[in-house]
């Protein structure tokens, strides 16, 4: 299962840098969502898929899946939300303040 | 900790007061504050001198800072140490009085700065002669640099202040990073940053193919330092210093420091045929250059600083001479090259009380007159008669003259540059004899430049007119600081040989150790009259020829030689500079294009590279197929579905599909966490998500549609190019490090959390457990962060004022 996983993962990574490149807001802060999916698939395939039980001492298993990588990526998600979230409203504001969401247009504005 | 560790931190601590000192008396100069610690400082140490003949004994006191690494605090103490400390201490004390009278008290004079700068080089200094582990030594090292630029720049209203601040900042950096580079191979050669222990083992280090770099970086630090040829440039441009600092850092102390580590360091390089030519070589040439430029100078303090540069280029080459003592026994403590290591030690000294005394005595003309420029001065002999006795006094003794210190030094190097001569290795037969020639030479022109400064100065037709302040003696305060430096000057012209027990003899000891067997020590003793020998016949023809050229001074100020007066060197100091700030603007913007696919391309394409380069580097692809978790067909449709909606989403046109298709994706790796075993992970991701594609499309309602990306091709192909190899290196470091996990026996640092999770914290949820307690603040922190985006969030939507508008 894990390589097949990592190559799943390979493909968010490809479509996520393809989104960055381009010039669009929106496909830019998709692409940094599905990046940072891409990151955390890739930490826990990693560390080994389904070595045991969930993380959990009342299923009084004879062994446990890795909590450590579980517990990093519980971490990223929080933070990648509130950085998703901050830039979906940069953008907002960006596009209130100069109409336009290109940035290739938004590059050296007068109002700066 | 003790007493002798506090002397160089005290003058820091010392430095928190001033402040204080500036702001609450007010109506007292601050430096009356200062003034009892270095004095303290120096009665304190006068202590350790030894009187009654016997051999000195180091003192070692070690206080350990980072002991892993090797870095102590230790204070080592020995003769060479302590004449460099009671230098640093006595002419500290005499320049902080004098300094009470040269900077007035004056309502916006920042004094508070200038007496916490002086405070910080003057503990800096001591530890640097004090410190006996090299990366102490070299973090105080590069503190006196720091305070020295800060005392330059300390007009920094003045173009020409800033200049020279930067200037000695650049070059002194740069050597002391180069020092810091050669201290570094010897830690790799020895395994110990004590320089003590290194010289014990210089026997074994000398074969080593590090020996000769670690030689000529750690002279690089020194040069730059000491102001050696070409690095010397610094030095004039740093008497933009109020003359204080000039008299104590630029002469005295700071530019002592380079020759003091290569003092240090001679036990250890000494005796190799490197050594001693590069250090008798550049301090050769950088004698003879100071000389003859010196002569070119009109401002007396120009004239003092190429003065300085000259002869700090004399005790460089005497220690450089003085290492070829390391290949001869020594019979009853005389030999006849440790008398070039005496004269150096002798004529650090003397320089630094004739030279600060000058140093002072041209600041007080400066202070009285107006100007420093010596075709404007002149008569002033009958106006200031202590200023002109002292200056005679220092004149003297700079020329060479009798019975000044100076001129039994100067003896003393003639004595060493003609026994050099004898030596029958390093291939002295064939270039030997330049030495005596060169130091002949610059002897010539040291006379002249100190005859011009002095006749200029004090004789001709006093010229009121052209001087900016009405000329008259100084105050008392002001010459009190001069004048001891001036009877010092005398005393140890008259008396030598009460230096000879108490200073120098130790200090040959700590540079020539090991020559000398148990119990025995050098015997030093020092004559005016010696009879007729070579030395005194050099004497006399550097006098005779040097009053000729003087009197045909008038000649001379005609020449283009003469006209000229800036170092041809800064030339390629400034042009360097001009190029250096020109080409990382060029270089800047190439790369800073303002646009944001740029910037993401350098980041990609970097990271391909580095990681590809890693894979090829250490032959790491490999694939394992065997130690997989076994796939389920439900599985199997969602890692399917999951690469198809990602694949799906950049071919979408309009925005809503992309948001959901982004949420599908979200969704479908929560399934993933499920199936995995990660249920808190899962939970999250739920909730994440529903809120996430809330508020895309909440936001996105107000965003435009999305267009069709107008790329040229080739960029259109780049960014797919780009896109495809960070997934693909992606993939194969993914598969590689996997394969490498199972072919290794890799034991997991998270048992420990397995284990204690209940019988440590209570909680049965290890992830949990683990976020709120074993990693709490991690947590906390994280919890500040969502604060900060939340704030920010409101800001953003809230207030919708634009830029200019007030907020």
């Amino acid at each position: 299962m894990e390589v097949l996983m990592i190559f799943a993962i390979g493909i968010l990574f490809t479509v996520s840098t393809y989104l960055i490149l381009t010039k669009s807001l929106l496909r830019v802060v998709l692409g940094v969502l599905i990046l940072s999916h891409g990151a955390h698939l890739l930490f826990l395939t990693l560390s080994g898929l389904k070595t045991g039980a969930p993380p959990l001492l009342g299923e009084e298993a004879g062994s446990y899946t890795d909590p450590l990588p579980q517990a990093l990526v519980l971490t990223a998600i929080v933070i990648g939300f509130g950085i998703t979230a901050f830039m979906l409203v940069l953008a907002y504001r960006t596009y209130k303040v100069h109409e336009t969401d290109n940035f290739d247009e938004l590059r050296g504005s007068d109002d700066d | 900790m003790s007493t002798l560790h506090i002397i160089p931190l005290a003058p820091f601590l010392f430095a928190f007061l001033i402040p204080l000192f500036y702001k609450k008396f007010r109506h007292i100069h601050t430096g009356w504050f200062v003034l009892p610690l270095p004095l303290i400082i120096f009665i304190y140490l006068l202590q350790f001198l030894p009187l009654g003949g016997t051999a000195f004994q180091p003192v070692e006191v070690t206080v350990a800072w980072v002991a892993s690494l090797g870095v102590d605090f230790t204070v080592y103490l020995d003769g060479l140490s302590l004449l460099f400390a009671l230098l640093i201490s006595g002419i500290g004390t005499l320049v902080v009085l004098y300094s009470i009278y040269y900077i007035a008290n004056k309502r916006d004079e920042p004094l508070n700065n200038f007496y916490v700068y002086l405070l910080m080089f003057m503990g800096a200094m001591l530890g640097v002669v004090l410190s006996d582990n090299l990366i102490v030594l070299y973090v105080f090292w590069e503190l006196t640099s720091l305070s020295s630029a800060l005392l330059i720049g300390y007009w920094y209203h003045k173009e020409r202040s800033r200049y020279g601040a930067q200037k000695s900042m650049l070059i002194t950096v740069t050597g002391g990073f180069a020092m810091l580079a050669g201290f570094t191979l010897l830690y790799l050669m020895t395994g110990t940053f004590s320089v003590q222990e290194i010289i014990a083992m210089s026997d074994q280090i000398a074969a080593s193919p590090y020996f000769v770099p670690a030689m000529i970086l750690v002279l690089a630090g020194a040069f730059t330092k000491s102001a050696q040829f070409p690095f010397h440039i610094w030095l004039p441009d740093a008497m933009e210093a109020p003359t204080p600092v000039s008299a104590y850092l630029h002469s005295a102390t700071m530019v002592k420091a380079g020759i003091y580590l290569v003092a240090r360091l001679t036990p250890l390089f000494g005796g190799q045929a490197e050594w001693f030519w590069i250090v008798t070589g550049f301090g050769l040439l950088t004698l003879l250059w100071g000389s003859v430029s010196a002569v070119r100078q009109k401002d007396l303090k120009g004239i003092l600083a190429f003065s300085t540069v000259s002869q700090l280029g004399l005790i460089m080459s005497l220690l450089g001479m003085g290492s070829a003592a390391f290949h001869y026994d020594v019979i009853d403590g005389e030999s006849l090259y440790t008398v070039a290591i005496l004269a150096a030690v002798f004529h650090l000294f003397n320089h630094a009380t004739f030279k600060g005394s000058l140093f002072m005595v041209v600041g007080i003309i400066d202070h009285e007159t107006g100007t420093r420029d010596i075709r404007k001065l002149g008569g002033l002999m009958a106006i200031m008669p202590v200023t002109f006795t002292i200056s005679l006094i220092g004149v003297a003794s700079m020329a060479g003259l009798p019975p000044f210190n100076g001129f039994l030094s100067k003896e003393i190097f003639f004595e060493g540059a003609l026994n050099i001569t004898t030596l029958d290795m390093f291939n002295v037969e064939t270039l030997g004899f330049l030495i005596p020639v060169v130091a002949w030479i610059a002897s010539v022109f040291t006379f002249v430049y100190s005859m011009m400064m002095f006749f200029q100065t004090f004789t001709g037709k006093h010229k009121p007119e052209e001087l900016p302040k009405h000329a008259h003696e100084a105050p008392v305060g002001m010459l009190i600081s001069p004048a001891v430096l001036g009877l010092m000057v005398i005393v140890f012209g008259l008396f030598p040989n009460m230096l000879a027990y108490t200073v120098i003899e130790p200090a040959m000891q700590s540079i020539l150790p090991g020559l000398l067997g148990e119990g025995e020590q050098f015997y030093v003793n020092i004559y005016h009259w010696h009879g007729l020998n070579t030395e005194l016949l050099m004497t006399m023809g550097v006098v005779l020829i040097g009053t000729a050229l003087f009197l045909n001074f008038d000649k001379l100020q005609q020449t283009a030689f003469y006209l000229g007066e800036r170092d041809p060197l800064n030339g390629a100091y400034d042009n360097g500079l001009t190029g250096l700030i020109s080409g990382a603007q060029y270089v800047d913007g190439v790369q800073m294009t303002g646009k944001l696919r740029h910037y993401f391309t350098y980041m990609f394409v970097f990271l391909v590279a580095v990681l590809s380069y890693a894979l090829i580097r250490t032959n790491a692809f490999a694939i394992d197929l065997a130690n997989t978790a076994q796939i389920s067909p439900y599985m199997f449709f969602i890692i399917l579905a999951l690469s198809l909606s990602t694949i799906a989403v950049p071919f979408m046109t309009k925005r809503v599909p992309a948001i959901i298709l982004v949420g599908i994706i979200g969704f479908l790796v929560a399934l993933i966490f499920v199936v995995i075993r990660a249920p808190d992970l899962a939970l999250t991701q739920l909730l994440v998500e529903t809120v996430m594609v809330v508020l895309f499309l909440l936001v996105f309602y107000h965003l435009p549609e999305l267009r069709k990306e107008s790329f040229k091709p080739v960029f259109k192909w780049s960014n797919l190019l780009i896109s495809l190899s960070v997934g693909a290196v992606v993939t194969i470091t993914g598969l590689s490090a996997h394969a490498f996990s199972h072919g290794h026996d890799i034991s997991p640092i998270s048992d420990y959390f397995v284990e204690n999770a209940y019988a440590l914290a209570g909680g049965e949820n290890i992830v949990n457990v683990i976020l709120v307690d074993f990693r709490g603040l991690d947590t906390l922190l994280e919890v500040f962060v969502l604060g900060i985006v939340a704030l920010g969030v409101v800001v953003l939507i809230k207030y919708k004022a634009s830029g200019r508008e007030e907020v």
